[in-house]
């Protein structure tokens, strides 16, 4: 780092930078609070199970709430698969260990809406789970939500989806 | 203070929970990314001089508190 050449003896390097900071769920200053980010846009309250919960119960739980998914967890609420509808029609007596898709794709909370909308036009993914860089559940955002609000939002210099 | 000292002129690696500690007792921040990044998001209170700029800069930073400098990640 320069400033010790130049005769700086106070100096500190925070390598880990923004992106940690970011990652942690940590305010920032800067244009990008005015506009929504993932974790803003996402809908927090999505159908939640465990592994050995049946498919039946949990479609119930699902349909009874307006919600076409869930989201499989473990007692800390780190993601485990996703049920989307398919797997939400299957047998009502398997698992949803045994029925659903495991490792989805995940995006993090900081990630600004035009990004992750132009994302998930791109990659035709109706929605995904928002979690902490640690697997840990914050939401679902939806395609529909993140393209409305990208409607007024600018594109931003740093991509944020790697 | 976690950290590790590298060796004479280097600076002092630290991670976010010593940052945050820091900053509580008056560090200053510095943001060393192109000014346009430092627009969209940067640490609260950090102030921007751009790697390439730094040297021209750098007396625009105070000598008597601890600077904390940051980019992107590690990569």
């Amino acid at each position: 780092m320069r400033l010790e050449t130049l005769g700086f003896d106070k100096v500190h390097e925070y390598r880990a930078g923004k992106l940690d900071w970011l990652a942690a769920g940590l305010p920032t200053e800067g244009e990008n609070n005015n506009c929504p980010r993932a974790g803003d846009a996402s809908r927090k309250d999505p159908i939640v199970c465990g592994l050995k919960d049946p498919v039946g119960d949990v479609r119930d739980r699902a349909k009874a709430a307006g919600w076409d998914l869930a989201v499989v967890v473990d007692d800390d609420r780190i993601v485990l698969g996703m049920l989307w509808s398919k797997q939400l029609g299957m047998d009502p007596d398997l698992t949803a260990e045994e029925v659903m898709q495991p490792g989805p794709s995940t995006f993090r909370p900081y990630v600004p809406i035009k990004e992750m909308a132009d994302h998930l036009v791109e990659h035709d993914h109706d929605s995904v789970p928002i979690t902490t860089s640690d697997g840990k559940l914050v939401g679902v955002l939806y395609k529909s939500e993140a393209v409305r609000l990208a409607a007024s939002a600018t594109a931003c210099v740093r991509k944020m989806i790697t | 203070m976690f950290g590790r000292r590298i060796g004479i002129k280097v600076a002092m690696l630290i991670d976010r929970e010593t940052v945050q500690e820091m900053l509580k007792q008056g560090a200053q921040l510095v943001e060393v990314l192109p000014a346009k990044e430092y627009a969209e998001d940067h640490l609260p209170g950090a102030v921007s001089h751009p790697l390439k700029l730094l040297d021209q800069e750098a007396g625009q930073i105070g000598r008597n508190r601890p600077v904390i400098v940051y980019c992107w990640d590690s990569a």
